[in-house]
């Protein structure tokens, strides 16, 4: 088998074990009342893989975020949460201070 | 729709120009790399499957590992199709919809649903989600073709913007106290069970956090 064609399919099946998760949240969705402890159960399990994802990526990132300092990451997302908030939950105002925030810390610090 | 697509889109997009210049510098051929994007719709997934493939990962470990990080889709697929469901369409709208279950269009729609006629749900959902596909396909190729002249500080901003914009869209949108406790207990979980055991934490980080906020909720009410 040729290297191409053994990574085409190595991405498909990575996609179809994707899908198992979803397809099988649609078909579970079907049969589940949303007003039941089971579903509101459910919805805890989405919210708290969510915030341990981000948590996960803030405490211990991967990759280019890595060479950031724990600190520097810190102090840019609370100055975002500060702008977000100040100019009246504007997620574009709070989300790009962040950004450039972090780059402007890390920048200042290691000596641009 | 063009105010609530804004921000997500920019920040998804940018995420996804790190990945594509990630891919091309592994030697991910572009039309794969934008297959990747197309089928497998999951940031974090992607991004493993690149790392681990570097690594040189066996096949079955490596779509293992892809397979763990994508496990939240199935409690955001059952919140969020429930509120998608009218008569009027058939089962494999729901599929279709089901695969385009992702952070930023879920994290979107959970909130903006509620407030549409039942029947114009699941066409907004698709509407804002194939708009965020084929934004994050632009990205994708945009990232594989910048790759090698990105300057790092650019791709360390780029990165940033999307763990920022869920903590602003997780913190700063969810009121209710079941879901703050869900989210508490999900950040506090999340680096801990990482540590233990880094292949299942963010499987085990989620059942558990999310477990221990639903009894809390449940202990707080019964008093």
């Amino acid at each position: 088998m040729s290297a191409g064609l053994e990574l085409w399919l190595l991405v498909a099946a990575c996609a179809l074990a994707t899908f198992a998760w979803r397809g099988a949240g649609v078909l579970v969705s079907g049969g589940i009342n949303p007003n039941s402890a089971l579903f509101s159960w459910l919805g805890c399990i989405a919210y708290a893989t969510l915030a341990a994802l981000i948590s996960r990526i803030m405490f211990l990132p991967v990759g280019t975020l890595a060479d950031s300092g724990l600190s520097h990451r810190l102090l840019a997302a609370a100055l975002a949460a500060t702008v977000y908030f100040a100019a009246g939950r504007n997620l574009f105002a709070g989300v790009f201070s962040g950004a450039a925030a972090l780059v402007a810390i890390t920048w200042l610090v290691h000596g641009g | 729709m063009r105010e609530a697509l804004g921000v997500p889109a920019a920040v998804l997009a940018s995420g996804y120009i790190g990945f594509g210049a990630l891919a091309h510098d592994a030697d991910f051929s572009l039309p794969l790399t934008l297959f990747s994007t197309m089928t497998i719709w999951a940031l974090p997934g992607q991004i493993a499957l690149i790392e681990l493939r570097a690594l040189g990962t066996a096949a079955p470990a490596l779509v293992l590992a892809v397979m763990l990080t994508s496990a939240r889709f199935l409690p955001m697929a059952v919140t969020l199709l429930p509120l998608l469901r009218h008569p009027s369409y058939r089962p494999w709208h729901y599929y279709l919809a089901g695969h385009f279950v992702a952070m930023t269009g879920w994290a979107v729609a959970v909130r903006r649903c509620p407030t549409l006629p039942v029947e114009q749900r699941l066409p907004y959902f698709l509407g804002l989600t194939i708009a965020l596909w084929l934004a994050c396909l632009v990205g994708t190729a945009a990232g594989y073709f910048a790759s090698g002249s990105l300057n790092e500080m650019v791709t360390l901003g780029l990165v940033f913007l999307n763990p920022v914009y869920f903590i602003l869209i997780l913190g700063g949108e969810v009121r209710h106290r079941l879901g703050v406790l869900a989210l508490l207990c999900g950040a506090l979980a999340g680096p801990l069970m990482q540590l233990l055991t880094p292949q299942w934490g963010l499987l085990v980080a989620g059942v558990l956090g999310g477990t221990i906020a639903f009894g809390v909720d449940r202990v707080w009410r019964k008093q």
